[in-house]
């Protein structure tokens, strides 16, 4: 199913996906292919994508802009459907989005007309859970994302951090098996970026979720996933399958952190070469 | 800090009412000349004087008849600003009351606007004035004529944008919604609406300032109380101070009415990120 490796097999970091998986997929995508007509011209924005995501694994998508990233994990939240091929989320072919899928956007996608308790609790009203068990959650989340002092704020009156931290205590609230978050972080400085994402793991610790994440930060998957799926740009293809297997917290200084980050920043160029490449042509054809 | 900051603002009390200084003494040196006839204009002294006795009550205080509160607003003034105002909040309430559902089934539905919009282009350019005729002959003299107009005046700015602000609903709150698992009406209520509200609430502000023309037109023509009405009145007998007098009066209740738009739109958007200040 992946693609072979470049790498050799004894490089500790990187190793490739056995072919047959034992487990049944939380995640399952087969034959994905999704074409944007814009005017005359044909943009196969995703082709031949198979992917499979294990219950509990957390799997960065990595790739310069423009690669089908986010189309990807739109056809998985149910967004949009793909042109070709299926996508299964727990057993159940993926039909439209659903709580089941939790989603969080770059753009934060708060409601700024409500405060952050409500924001976190209108999934669990949708519900229509308790009043008395809603508090009670609201209250739990807010507390792990450190967010107790902000709960009667609205968005506007929160930094970027923290409306990232209402927006993931907002799917938390779901309480979903499966999130995907499209480049989550990408907005936030060095510091805040960093903080989320060891928050971000720790949840992920504590409760067990699979996690698809979008980035195009090579750091930022080596720094957080089991597995990153580097993508090529047009057609957005599967370019490679690589496993992580250093213990975390990971050392950015490693040599091992370094090395993966030096063979994935060759694959990433060439994808971003062929993007530039892109742009300056139609640049220069308008 | 708190001394140099109460100067600046006594200076700039001071910076603000220096031409309405120039222009009442102006106006009040060119009556005392003598050149103009009173009766064309009034010396400011005699407007205020005329206002003064426009807002008092006309009879003295009888403890027998009335309490004391009632007494004090039983003048004339009052009186008439209260129908004024009446008319308009009524009137905004029956032509906002129809605009705010037809435009949020128009904003939604595109086969609800496909069929109600042409007609609606068609009656939208038609000033409320020109209902003139129709109205009275529907609804004869008194205030239903007059509630009418105004509801027509308010109608359509309401309308319109609330149509737009359904439109341009931002799509990530949408699918922020949908991936909560929120329902058509989950979706209606709690994300378009809300989201619209800006919008909403800037028709309102216009339609309120068209009900608030139409009233003082209407009440010319229809009704016998009501500071357009008295302001008509008053030309009759060549009260000229009485005019002036009521044409403040008009432009008091105007202010008031903005002021109150502005604290229930400051409140009501308090989440928006335009309104900081
Ligand atoms: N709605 C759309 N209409 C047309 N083209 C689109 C649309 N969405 C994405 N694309 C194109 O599909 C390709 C993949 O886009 P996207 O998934 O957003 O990339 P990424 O998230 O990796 O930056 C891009 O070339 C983009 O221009
Ligand atoms: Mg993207």
């Amino acid at each position: 199913m992946a693609r072979l490796l470049t790498m050799t097999q004894d490089d500790a970091a990187m190793t490739t996906i056995p072919a047959s998986q034992t487990a049944v997929p939380q995640i399952q995508v087969r034959g994905v292919e999704k074409v944007f007509t814009v005017g005359a011209q044909k943009i196969v924005a995703l082709q031949n994508i198979d992917l499979d995501v294990q219950k509990g694994e957390f799997v960065c998508l990595l790739g310069p802009s423009g690669c089908g990233k986010s189309t990807l994990l739109n056809a998985v939240a149910g967004f949009q459907p793909p042109t070709r091929g299926t996508v299964t989320a727990d057993g159940k072919a993926v039909m439209g989005p659903g709580p089941d899928r939790g989603m969080v956007f770059q753009e934060y996608a708060l409601f700024p007309w409500m405060t952050v308790a409500e924001n976190v609790a209108f999934g669990l009203q949708i519900k229509s859970m308790g009043k008395a068990e809603i508090t009670a959650r609201v209250d739990a989340l807010l507390e792990k994302l450190h967010l107790q002092d902000f709960r009667h704020r609205y968005p506007k009156d929160l930094s970027g951090g923290m409306r990232q931290r209402v927006a993931i205590a907002r799917v938390l609230a779901l309480d979903s098996p499966i999130l995907l978050m499209d480049e989550p972080f990408g907005a936030l400085d060095a510091l805040t970026r960093r903080t989320l994402q060891d928050e971000l793991l720790r949840i992920w610790q504590e409760v067990g979720k699979t996690i698809l994440f979008v980035t195009h930060s090579i750091e930022e998957s080596i720094y957080l996933a089991d597995r990153i799926i580097v993508m090529t740009y047009r057609p957005g293809t599967i370019k490679q399958d690589v496993r992580v297997d250093m213990p975390r917290p990971r050392d950015g200084a490693s040599a091992e952190f370094n090395r993966l980050k030096r063979d994935l920043s060759l694959m990433v160029m060439e994808e971003q070469q062929r993007f530039s490449a892109d742009e300056i042509r139609s640049v220069t054809a308008d | 800090m708190s001394n140099a900051s109460s100067k600046t603002s006594a200076a700039s009390i001071l910076r603000g009412s220096l031409v309405p200084l120039l222009v009442v003494a102006f106006w009040q040196a060119l009556s005392s000349s003598g050149l103009i006839n009173p009766v064309v204009l009034p010396s400011p002294v005699a407007v205020v004087v005329r206002w003064w006795a426009y807002l008092l009550p006309a009879e003295a205080y009888d403890p027998a008849q009335s309490g004391w509160f009632l007494w004090a607003l039983s003048g004339e003034m009052l009186t008439d600003a209260w129908s004024s105002l009446y008319r308009v909040v009524l009137g905004f309430a029956v032509g906002a009351g129809l605009a705010l559902p037809l435009g949020l089934v128009m904003g939604t539905s595109e086969r609800a606007y496909g069929l109600m919009d042409p007609l609606l282009q068609v009656l939208r350019p038609i000033p409320p004035i020109a209902y003139i005729p129709l109205a009275i002959l529907w609804f004869g003299l008194g205030n239903a004529p007059a509630i009418f107009l105004i509801a027509i005046g308010a109608f359509f700015p309401v309308l319109m944008n609330t149509i737009a602000g359904v439109r341009h609903v931002d799509g990530i709150y949408l699918r922020a919604a949908r991936n909560l698992g929120a329902g058509p009406t989950t979706m209606f209520l709690r994300v378009i609406l809300p989201a619209a509200t800006p919008y909403i609430l800037a028709g309102a502000r216009i339609g309120i300032g068209t009900a608030f023309i139409v009233v003082i037109v209407s009440e010319m023509i229809a009704v016998n109380a009501g500071l357009g009405f008295r302001i008509l009145e008053a030309r009759e007998f060549m009260w000229s101070d009485k005019i002036i007098a009521g044409m403040f009066t008009i432009g008091l209740l105007g202010l008031a009415i903005d002021i109150a738009m502005n604290r229930l739109n400051n409140h009501l958007l308090r989440w928006h990120r335009g309104l900081d200040s």
